[in-house]
């Protein structure tokens, strides 16, 4: 049986392009208006979802989508919070894969069998946890592939070629090249070392690459989506939310903002190799 | 030597005491970490390593610290002898200068061209300031705006020694909060950049390293005792921060059973007030932050609380992993103690012994009171006196009322 992700980046390249990865972060701004938006990402143009769990320590991340994170706490979201959130997008859309991505103690602290039964009958398709590198794998990596979700690794501009097979190891679903050292939200600072560490990583595995970190607009999806084969955008979207907020409170601009955003974006990927 | 019982053979070779440590940081970090790890190991049987930082503890640091019988203290408790660790007469005012001239050489070692470091009190971000300005490396210090403002004092030393101090406004400004943002700094500069950890906390292999350059503590106490009183003492107490004075203490007595151990913990307005304190082991549960599995202060979703205590240095969601091993298996005894009770033994100290203590090292005194009382006369304790309270002084002197 494929899985959605298998299946989904089977089809972009099939249209000879690249996924359109978007992240947003669950409850931000509010519980209601995150959920709308998660809805409206497919609508837009997106091919598959990262969903933030928020946490009070972000440590990866840049001022947006920490930001993105204190406002989703604030509105009551939870981990169970971002489980039901799958839960009711699936009601609707059966095929678009979800990727959680966040941190390890909000997981831990559920208790990690809880979490993987919940995130299966939820409908989710993988898991992107930034503090468990494969030292750790018994920890979550290894029940979460036995319990049929996927577990999407991060490699980076340190992965050298040494370390890549560990890190590719117990990889599944796609690799997430991290286009640069830093948090996200930071600049890229070479896009000819970014296709080249694609080239890298594709000599070392099959599964799909895509980039992410760095990328904000149509044009650098359609240039970095040139190699890779997905591109995943964030921090922009979650930027957009927090500009169209008013008192700090969502608006009727809030979803709109963020699904023209994700249109012009999928603009930029159906270009990438036209 | 050691057996293969004793409690001073952690951490494994994945870093972990028990179920506790380990090494849960993000990708991009992980290559330095073993890195490090690989020189530490290489710089740790090195006798020219060696013989650099001791000659520095010595020369520079003004190492060993003395032992001192604080006798007018045990008069007025009426139990066992009282006697004081006195790092706080350590070059730059505390135990951190032990770790970061270890830290500092090490550095050097790898060839990294920039420091960065995280403080609470200012404490350690004074002491890497220092070995920064004699070794010649750029420095930035994270430290919570709350913080700055508090010890303000250390600010001004460290902005003197050459260092950028940037302050923190995330969170509640304190030190969880420099954490992040030098672990952020870090990951954006990690070609470069050495992370100077001032606790003995933070992914494997820090916990270990920390600990093994503040050793030089308990293993001072141990000589200076037994030259003194020709046996152990019953008793070694230190506060708890991250944990780095008191494993440095700690741990030259682990496999001696009766010496008994106390950690002072940042009880802050007391352990049942919600987010009130900041004892990560009497009012936490494990949880993973900062690259280790520890006892921490969270919710019950798993959100890492920000915690409260009056003093700093103290005021840290998490504690370093060996101290939750600890903990766990009983080994050292941790109890809360308050921002009052700390305030009560500051002003005792100072006017029993015309010794300021820095308000950390204030809570190791506010529960060795506690413990001393129930000993015997021909019983002693020892206090690691971790710092002086020359930092502290506009603070205490607010709570006081003595200003304004
Ligand atoms: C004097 C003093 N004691 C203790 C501490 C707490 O740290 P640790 O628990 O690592 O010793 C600090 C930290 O700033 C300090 O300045």
């Amino acid at each position: 049986m494929s899985t959605r992700i298998a299946t989904r980046f089977a089809a972009v390249k099939a249209e000879n392009r690249p996924a359109l990865v978007t992240y947003v972060m669950a409850g931000d701004p509010d519980l209601a208006t995150s959920q709308a938006i998660l809805a409206a990402l497919p609508q837009a143009g997106s091919d598959m979802i990262e969903l933030g769990i928020p946490f009070s320590d972000p440590m990866a991340d840049g001022v947006a989508i920490q930001l993105g994170g204190q406002r989703a706490l604030a509105a009551g979201q939870t981990l169970r919070g971002v489980l039901a959130m799958v839960e009711d997008f699936r009601r609707k859309d059966e095929i678009t894969p979800i990727v959680l991505m966040g941190y390890y103690n909000p997981i831990y602290s559920m208790g990690v069998d809880k979490f993987l039964a919940a995130a299966v009958a939820a409908g989710v398709d993988g898991l992107i946890v930034v503090d468990l590198p494969p030292e750790e794998d018994d920890e979550l990596c290894l029940p979460a592939l036995a319990a049929g979700i996927n577990f999407i690794r991060l490699t980076t501009p340190t992965t050298d070629d040494k370390r890549l097979p560990t890190v590719l190891k117990n990889t599944s679903g796609f690799v997430y090249y991290v286009s640069m050292t830093g948090v996200t939200g930071a600049a890229i600072k070479s896009r000819g070392a970014v296709s080249d560490a694609v080239e890298r990583i594709k000599g070392h595995t099959d599964l799909p690459v895509a980039v992410g970190f760095g990328i904000k607009t149509a044009a650098d999806a359609a240039d970095i989506g040139r190699h890779a084969d997905g591109i995943v955008v964030g921090t922009v979207l979650v930027e957009a939310v927090a500009n169209s907020l008013v008192d700090g409170k969502a608006t009727d601009k809030t979803v709109g903002a963020v699904r023209d955003l994700v249109a012009d974006l999928f603009a930029g990927v159906k270009r990438a190799r036209g | 030597m050691d057996g293969i019982n004793s409690l001073r053979n952690g951490p494994d070779e994945f870093g972990n005491f028990g179920q506790f440590g380990g090494r849960f940081v993000a990708e991009t970090l992980m290559p330095l970490i073993l890195d490090l790890e690989a020189h530490y190991r290489a710089a740790k049987i090195d006798p020219e390593f060696k013989a650099e930082l001791s000659d520095l503890s010595i020369n520079y640091a003004g190492r060993p610290s003395p032992l001192y019988f604080a006798k007018r203290v045990t008069e007025h408790l009426g139990g066992a002898k009282v006697w004081f660790k006195r790092e706080e007469l350590n070059h730059t005012g505390s135990h951190k200068i032990n770790n970061c001239l270890g830290q500092i050489l090490l550095a050097k070692r790898m060839g990294k061209t920039r420091v960065i470091a995280e403080t609470g009190a200012g404490q350690h971000g004074v002491a890497t300031a220092t070995v920064c300005a004699k070794f010649d490396l750029p420095c930035v210090i994270f430290m919570g705006a709350t913080d700055v403002e508090r010890q303000m004092p250390n600010v001004l030393r460290m902005r003197m020694l050459g260092a950028e101090v940037r302050p923190v406004t995330a969170g509640a400004g304190t030190l969880k909060d420099a954490m992040n943002e030098a672990l952020r700094d870090w990951v954006t500069n990690v070609d470069t950049t050495y992370y100077l950890i001032g606790t003995a906390a933070g992914p494997h292999p820090y916990p270990e390293m920390v600990r093994d350059f503040q050793s030089v503590i308990g293993t001072e106490i141990k000589d200076q005792f037994q030259k003194a009183e020709g046996k152990l003492p019953d008793a070694v107490v230190a506060c708890v921060g991250g944990g780095s004075n008191a494993i440095g203490s700690f741990h030259a007595f682990l496999d001696d059973s009766s010496v008994a151990l106390f950690g002072a913990e940042a009880g802050g307005h007391g352990i049942d007030v919600e987010n009130g304190h900041a004892a990560s082991m009497t009012g936490g549960r494990p949880g993973v932050l900062h690259g280790n599995r520890t006892y921490l202060l969270q919710d019950k979703d798993g959100q890492i609380l920000e915690g409260h205590s009056i003093s700093a240095g103290l005021d840290y969601p998490g504690v370093g992993p060996e101290h939750s091993f600890l903990h766990d298996t009983k080994r050292v005894t941790y109890a809360p103690i308050t921002d009052d009770e700390a305030l009560e033994a500051f002003q005792l100290c100072t006017k029993l012994e015309g010794i300021i203590p820095a308000l950390e090292s204030a809570h190791g005194l506010a529960l060795l009171m506690k413990v001393a009382k129930t000993m015997g006369k021909d019983q002693s304790i020892v206090l690691c006196l971790s710092g002086r309270g020359d930092k502290d002084v506009e603070s205490v002197g607010k709570y006081l009322g003595l200003l304004k």
